[in-house]
């Protein structure tokens, strides 16, 4: 078997704080994951609490007190976020923005999103303040209507906001949105003929909007552009609106976190699913209960063992197949942990789309410790610890909390697990 | 406690008339175009239309009956990094090497230069049996300026590229020379798949995996076998790969009976063996050598105490590393192995020079028309290995330590020599 002491499964944002946190805290960390990072999809932007009962959360910390007692954030407390968050601060450095209080991000859809941390390249685009916003959108992709957007975007912020559709120069219909990135951050005339084609529509914007596809260093890129308008004589900011995926921003994130985790020196093991697991009792009595001992991932089809002190879950949630359904039950597919649920399927949504549905609160239950409970509420294994969207208690998509649980929890579980090995 | 795995994609599943049915994985694509923007080809080639189109778009489209495959399939460089870039588990690859052996097959003329260029470099065991019997007077051949601008020229094999030069005595050669196994075990029983470029170019390869094997007990069997098919299977030779494929399946599964697993020192051939294979091909024996394959220090790391006794090695006669893990490593869940068990030598570093395909993919950054993108591939990585300290470079892939000589004119080992050098106390040749 190959031994490690913390084994994290799954490689997204909650998972990556927890190996990050375990790692700093001095445990040999293997972070394993059935596929690339799904942050790759993920918009880049960090919400913590953007809304409770429908209502937009100014100060997600006030907010949070009067959460309920089921949510992840009442259970692993306020001092966990705050972790996770400073652990965020440290690995993004000057590339985020954001303090103590929601920003509204405006995206590709025209809506503003409530979000605590953003990437830089987004902070001058900032809805709220009342600047003239010119959105362009690529006539190539589909995926960002600037002008609809900004038609929307008009109607909720103060503000002017108009949108332009302009064809980007020489490329095939179909380009990645790669292949932009890397034209605009190696190829000074594609910036160039860019530029020509959008300076005559900015008639006195304070500030041009980009779908992100700024690439690795979009300050670099900005700073290009509004060059390039300031010498056309329409000097305005440059800023990037977050996409939806493949998405830019998620990918730069995720390349932040994946060089953090090998500074420091987590191993990453990407593309085996973890397909079985074995336990004992942690003790000679009964009381003792169980503890994990190995953890079978399928490499192709090789079942390959591993032997690790502690484990922590991060597999995500319905969506990430952390938790998964039939026709008649909702569980967890690695350990088959707890996941309350109404037993009659009927129950687990309401009718109208946007309802309050139970299945957006689908997920195992932990305790302060981040450890999964059982349905009795003990501990099911001693050793094993969860975060992230495989946690439930709360619909994180509707209160735009998914981020913020994944770094409280994975904070906790993180730093908990790796008091365990050195205390053992 | 084993997991519920019954809604697995299961890859071959025969149509009356033998095709794969490849439906449930065009079905499964959402669109999300994660796989695009994983695609190296993608980003510096303005006629790449992607894995996206190359997979389950492609598939669909060509359900009809008067719609061809398009000739863009030749420029995919068969990295797989899609596969795992996928959230949905599309199998892309799969979808691209059976698109290209149906393109090569009903669209590319068998009498075309490129056609006869492509199987020539798909077949290239074939074409080494054949140099290595006198390989001074080929490597001398190969080497020469003029045979180079003519293969350019008239071939379509780029004349930027050396060469690689033929061992004066292959693998086998030594084996047979050194009598066989070594050491005698009925426990500990590996089988080398030693694949025809440890055989022919890089022998000191496979003698390192022999050493470190028999070091820890082993008794090694080094069996007749093919090509893995991986050049195959990139230029739409699937005839040609099922041919190599049902060999190594048949010679394999017959030691899989006697208690032996499968390792492999080139992790594009472990690839084949346990990805490829099983979504190819069904012979019988197939699943089973696919799930008794392993990469070579992965099984050491699953059967031995290898960190344990690394760190108690406290002198090794090799210098610091610049390592990249090949695409086919980082397909498998390797990526992070080599630093990870190099860590445990204290005076040995072996520095990750980052996530960026090398470029060359096998026999792709050879072909003249892929020459440019090949480079503008590779230019992350030849830029972090001249960042880091080291001047060696190290890698699993054959193919990628080309790229990595070419790009920076480092010398580069395998890993199985650093575990050699430290295990056995040899120097690390040069």
């Amino acid at each position: 078997m190959i031994g490690t002491e913390v084994l994290v499964v799954g490689g997204g944002l909650a998972g990556s704080v927890a190996a990050l946190s375990a790692a700093r805290d001095g445990a040999r960390v293997t972070l394993v994951s059935k596929s690339e990072s799904t942050l790759r999809q993920a918009s880049g932007l960090v919400d913590v609490l953007g809304r409770v009962d429908g209502d937009l959360v100014a100060d997600p910390f006030a907010a949070i007190e009067d959460l309920p007692e089921s949510h992840p954030y009442s259970v692993v407390g306020t001092e966990a976020l705050r972790e996770g968050l400073a652990l965020f601060d440290d690995v993004t450095g000057d590339r985020y923005r954001g303090g103590d209080r929601n920003a509204l991000v405006p995206t590709t859809q025209g809506t503003v999103k409530p979000t605590l941390r953003y990437p830089a390249s987004v902070a001058p685009g900032i809805a709220g303040d009342g600047h003239e916003t010119l959105l362009v959108g690529i006539s190539t992709d589909p995926d960002f209507d600037a002008k609809r957007a900004a038609d929307t975007l008009a109607g909720t912020v103060p503000g002017e906001v108009r949108g332009v559709t302009v064809r980007f120069p020489r490329l095939r219909d179909d380009a990645k949105r790669t292949r932009y990135a890397k034209l605009l951050t190696e190829d000074a005339e594609f910036r160039d003929a860019l530029v020509e084609k959008i300076a005559p529509k900015v008639d006195g914007a304070d500030r041009v909007g980009f779908p992100a596809v700024f690439g690795e260093d979009p300050a670099f890129v900005r700073a290009e552009l509004e060059a390039g308008f300031d010498a056309a004589g329409e000097p305005v900011s440059v800023f990037e609106v977050p996409t939806g995926p493949p998405s830019i921003p998620g990918t730069r994130l995720r390349d932040l976190l994946r060089h953090e985790l090998e500074a420091a020196g987590v191993e990453l093991v990407t593309g085996v699913p973890v397909v079985d697991f074995e336990a004992e009792s942690a003790g000679s009595g009964d009381e003792d209960g169980e503890r994990v001992t190995s953890i079978v991932v399928d490499r192709n089809g090789a079942r390959v063992p591993y032997a690790p002190e502690q484990v922590v879950l991060a597999t995500g949630g319905l969506v990430g197949e952390g938790i998964d359904s039939e026709r008649d039950r909702v569980y967890e597919p690695v350990f088959d942990l707890h996941v309350p649920h109404p037993e009659d399927r009927y129950d687990w949504s309401e009718e109208p789309a946007f309802g309050d549905h139970a299945f957006a609160r689908f997920g195992v239950r932990i305790d302060d410790d981040a450890r999964p409970l059982d349905a009795d509420g003990a501990v099911a294994y001693e050793n094993l610890r969860a975060a992230g969207a495989v946690v439930g208690g709360a619909d994180t998509a509707t209160g735009k909390a998914a981020s913020g649980v994944s770094l409280a929890t994975g904070s906790r579980a993180g730093t908990r697990a790796a008091t365990a090995v050195t205390q053992s | 406690m084993s997991t519920d795995n019954e809604d697995d994609f299961e890859p071959i599943q025969v149509f009356p008339e033998g095709d794969a049915d490849l439906r449930p994985g065009a079905d499964s694509c959402y669109k999300c175009s994660t796989c695009d923007s994983s695609c190296p080809v993608a980003e510096v080639d303005d006629d790449f239309p992607g894995p996206k189109f190359q997979g389950p778009e492609q598939w669909r489209l060509t359900r009809k009956e008067d719609q061809e495959i398009d000739d863009s399939i030749m420029k995919c460089s068969n990295c797989m990094r899609c596969d795992g870039a996928c959230p949905s588990d599309v199998p892309l690859s799969q979808m691209h090497n059976t698109a290209r052996a149906q393109y090569v097959e009903e669209s590319m003329s068998k009498l075309s230069v490129e056609y006869w260029r492509n199987r020539l470099l798909a077949n290239y065991g074939t074409m080494a049996r054949f140099g290595s019997m006198f390989p001074r007077l080929t490597n001398a051949v190969m080497g020469n300026s003029l045979v180079q601008k003519l293969n350019d020229r008239f071939v379509g094999i780029t004349s930027e590229r050396d060469f690689p030069e033929f061992a004066t005595e292959t693998f086998r050669e030594w084996w047979a020379d050194r009598g066989g196994a070594a050491v005698e075990s009925d426990e500990k029983r590996v089988a080398y798949f030693h694949g025809d470029y440890a055989n022919y170019n890089t022998p000191e390869v496979g003698k390192a995996m022999v050493r470190v094997f028999e070091h820890f007990g082993y008794e090694v069997a080094v069996p007749e076998q093919r090509c893995s098919g991986t050049p195959m299977f990139a230029n739409g030779m699937l005839d040609d790969a099922r041919r190599a494929a049902r060999f190594n399946v048949e010679t394999f599964a017959d030691l899989v009976d006697d208690d032996y697993d499968i390792v492999c020192s080139c992790t594009s051939c472990s690839m084949a063996l346990r990805q490829e294979y099983p979504e190819l091909f069904d012979f019988d024996d197939t699943e089973r050598v696919s799930a008794h394959t392993y990469d070579a220090v992965e099984y050491l790391r699953i059967h031995e105490d290898l960190d344990g006794e690394l760190e108690a090695v406290d002198d090794v006669d090799a210098p610091d590393f610049a390592y990249h893990a090949p695409c086919h490593a980082r397909n498998q869940g390797l990526d992070g192995q080599t630093t990870a068990v190099l860590s445990n030598l204290g005076d040995v570093d072996a520095h990750d020079v980052g996530e960026s395909c090398s470029g060359i993919s096998g026999t792709y950054g050879w072909k003249s028309e892929n020459y440019d993108a090949s480079m503008a591939i590779g230019e992350e990585m030849f830029e972090h290995m001249d960042e880091a300290e080291p001047e060696t470079g190290l890698t699993e892939c054959p193919t990628c330590a080309m790229q990595m000589e070419h790009g920076s004119d480092y010398p580069v080992k395998h890993t199985l020599q650093v575990l050699e050098a430290a295990l056995t106390d040899r120097p690390l040749p040069a």
